[in-house]
């Protein structure tokens, strides 16, 4: 089968005078596929991002976009769309007018551009002529993306697209992205919200201080050698405490957290020591009422990559 | 095994042109209440203030061309010039230009520009560009406002000149239009800093004020008793030197001089800044372009420059010290002397006389001649002596003359009270005070062969 690469970064370095903001950073992007790029604040994310959207070149590596391998000048190739650091608009003018603004700098006209169309996907129809001014955060992303739709891009790279994003905005947001992978679009995105990630990723990027911790799909990152933490709840949990504490390859943790509950604990364990207490608690006939990672397995992940990187 | 080929090559990076960012930016700036605010107030309020200034009874007459803004429509744009070269258009170059990058970094919207558009180079021509357009019109309306309201509220009539000299009101309008065309080589030169400001200081707003202070400076510098060469090479002095327009014949030397001082310091600000914008790291979201390094490559060429150009017009011209020397004062005195003489004459009904006829000379001296016979001050007093045809007895008229650092002069008279003293003459605008009475001219800074 062949899988075609929107984005191939190999090698990529980039310093800011002595601080080294991505360090040999290797990226893969297949087209179609919802990548994510995680990593705690200053790890790059955003450099790497400028470096797709052609804000700034590298220093060393090589960097294909779309099957254009980026030179030394600025700017990527066509069919690249984006921000980084939130969506670039004009207060002074209204929705409707700041697409209607960047159509005609393509040199679209206003009327055939797909405005009313994109407005519509990212569900701001009912003010297209407010201004700008006036606009939550998350009407503002939500109008940076219906920017970066009106392209038609091929590979779309956003920061953070979800931040300020209420319930319903954030439905609209991860519908558009989905359709767009669906027909072929790659989307890089950046978060801090790991639900997001987990939800719209097939694919994902850990970084940490400028390098890559880890790269690939997000059932990987679950069955990397790593325990996590479960909540557990059942029918009888002081005999499903001492059941977990005798199990081979699980810890019972005594702290569950803020929110404490006299019939659930915690337990940390491997997935296949997890597997095996369950099926002895069905054998001994306590039922299990919840069984739930205390963090996703991404932000497990996250966390234990980013304080080994940080701990080097 | 899968294969991994990459994605269907697209066509490389398409930059947007010139042209349709020019309009993008366009666009912007005209989206702004305060450029609105500014191209409705440039449009309107010079109409209003020299029609409303022109129905006082008292006149601006410490404004040059002020005290003649009853006498003819053509002195409010003039007077309209002067206030504008020390105010105006600092000011509005300052909101315009001076804001111009700087208001992309307070909308953090760099980035999407950049994404836009693709080419940091075109970006800064279409800034350039777009608010060179507003000044543009901005300054068209301060001039074609105040001429419109003082002719719809004094009419079209002949104008006295900075020496004295009658200009029929067709080539008082030439000079008029041509005199606001000269002050656009300083505003662009003030532009440039505007934008030279806004591109090293991001978002201080001492990159919004560096227009103001460097056109304030420069009205300072032109208050202290600098040489010559100095004064001519700051590219403030073409705010100024349009004065000699309305002489005959035209001192076109400093005119000339200042423009082109003017149009280099422009050149040489927008180049900086253009080469500051498009090293200019945009990755960096923190990183707003200020710093030492921007304001050293900002200044240190600008600096330069002023050092260049006061070496260059020192060379090139044969004027030292002050350039107001006792000779050129008479000299200046007697020729306006010569031809306001004439029009008291016209207007009195008195048999009409040529300059040739009068033969007016002056004779001055500065501190009583305690001191150097040169150099601006209000200590100079002279004596005009003129011949009438027919009549044996020369005449003779004293006036004081408040001289400043710039060559220009009020001439105030001390006698006898039936040539220079105060007293209203019919015109055919109405009253006005004896033209000997008081008047102003100037003094060449620059030495004529």
């Amino acid at each position: 089968m062949e899988r075609r690469h929107a984005v191939r970064a190999d090698g990529i370095t980039k310093c800011f005078g002595d601080v080294v903001a991505l360090d040999g950073v290797d990226l893969d992007v297949t087209q179609g596929q919802i990548h994510g790029l995680v990593g705690p604040n200053g790890a790059g994310k955003t450099t790497l991002l400028g470096l797709l959207l052609g804000l700034a070149v590298a220093d060393r590596g090589r960097l294909e976009i779309l099957g254009q391998e980026v030179g030394r000048a600025f700017a990527a190739p066509d069919g690249v769309a984006g921000f980084v650091d939130g969506p670039g608009l004009y207060p002074s003018l209204t929705a409707r007018q700041n697409l209607a603004a960047l159509a005609a700098l393509r040199g679209n006209d206003a009327r055939t551009a797909g405005i009313d169309d994109v407005l519509d996907q990212v569900g701001l129809t009912d003010v297209a002529d407010d201004r700008a001014r006036g606009f939550s955060l998350g009407m503002r992303q939500r109008l940076g993306l219906a920017a970066a739709l009106l392209t038609k891009p091929r590979l779309l790279v956003l920061d953070e697209p979800s931040n300020g994003l209420d319930p319903a905005g954030k439905r609209h947001v991860h519908g558009v992205l989905s359709r767009l992978a669906a027909d072929g679009t790659s989307v890089v995105l950046s978060s801090h919200r790991m639900d997001d990630l987990e939800v719209l990723c097939s694919e994902v990027t850990i970084l940490a201080t400028g390098r890559v911790v880890f790269s690939g799909p997000l059932s990987k990152l679950a069955t990397e050698s790593r325990e996590l933490e479960y909540r557990l709840r059942t029918s009888d949990p002081r005999a499903a405490r001492d059941l977990a504490a005798a199990t081979g390859g699980v810890k019972v943790v005594d702290d569950a957290g803020a929110r404490y509950d006299a019939e659930v604990f915690v337990v940390r364990a491997l997935t296949p020591a997890l597997d095996e207490l369950v099926a002895q608690l069905v054998r001994s006939g306590i039922a299990v009422r919840e069984l739930a990672p205390v963090a996703s397995p991404l932000e497990a992940a996250f966390l234990a990559l980013t304080d080994q990187e940080a701990g080097r | 095994m899968s294969a991994i080929v990459v994605a269907e090559p697209v066509a490389p990076a398409r930059r947007v042109s010139v042209a349709r960012s020019y309009r993008f930016e366009l666009v912007k700036l005209v989206s702004q209440w305060r450029i609105r605010l500014l191209v409705l107030a440039c449009w309107v309020a010079p109409a209003l203030f020299v029609a409303g200034v022109s129905q006082q009874s008292t006149l601006p007459s410490d404004t040059l061309f002020g005290r003649w803004m009853h006498a003819t429509g053509w002195a409010g744009p003039l007077v309209m010039l002067g206030f504008a070269g020390s105010w105006a258009l600092p000011l509005l170059t300052s909101l315009v230009a001076g804001d111009v990058f700087a208001a992309e970094d307070r909308l953090g919207t760099w980035r999407h520009l950049l994404v836009a558009v693709r080419s940091p180079a075109r970006i800064f021509v279409a800034k350039s560009l777009a608010s060179l357009t507003v000044m543009v019109v901005l300054v068209a309306g301060l001039a074609g406002s105040s001429a419109a309201g003082g002719l719809l509220a004094v009419g079209n009539q002949p104008l006295v000149g900075l020496d004295g000299h009658l200009l029929a009101p067709g080539d008082a309008a030439g000079k008029v239009l041509l005199a606001w065309l000269c002050a656009l080589a300083p505003t662009l030169a003030l532009a440039a800093i505007g934008l030279l400001g806004s591109v090293a200081l991001g978002r201080s707003s001492m990159g919004l004020l560096l227009p103001v202070l460097v056109a304030l400076a420069m009205q300072v510098a032109q208050m202290l008793p600098l040489p010559v060469a100095v004064r001519l090479a700051l590219p403030g002095y073409a705010f100024i030197a349009w004065n000699g327009l309305f002489t005959d014949p035209a001192q076109l030397a400093p005119l000339l001089t200042g423009v082109a001082v003017s149009l280099t310091w422009a050149a040489l600000a927008t180049a900086l800044a253009y080469l500051l914008f498009v090293r200019r790291d945009f990755t960096n979201p923190a990183y707003d372009g200020s710093g030492r390094r921007a304001i050293t490559v900002g200044l240190l060429p600008l600096a330069a420059l002023t050092a260049v150009t006061v070496g260059a017009v020192a060379v090139a011209t044969p004027s030292t010290g002050s350039g107001i020397e006792q000779g050129k004062v008479q000299k200046s005195l007697a020729t306006v002397f010569a031809h306001l003489y004439r029009l008291q004459t016209e207007q009195l009904h008195r048999p009409a006389v040529t300059e040739a006829q009068l033969r007016a000379s002056a004779a001055c001296t500065k501190s009583d001649g305690q001191a150097a016979q040169e150099g601006a001050g209000n200590d100079w007093r002279c004596v005009v002596s003129w011949h009438l045809p027919g009549v044996a007895v020369t005449g003779t008229a004293i006036y004081q003359l408040d001289i400043t650092s710039d060559g220009r002069f009020v001439a105030d008279g001390d006698g006898p009270k039936e040539v220079n003293g105060y007293f209203l003459v019919r015109t055919s605008t109405g009253d006005a005070p004896n033209p000997l009475w008081q008047f102003d001219g100037n003094v060449e800074l620059l030495e004529t062969q």
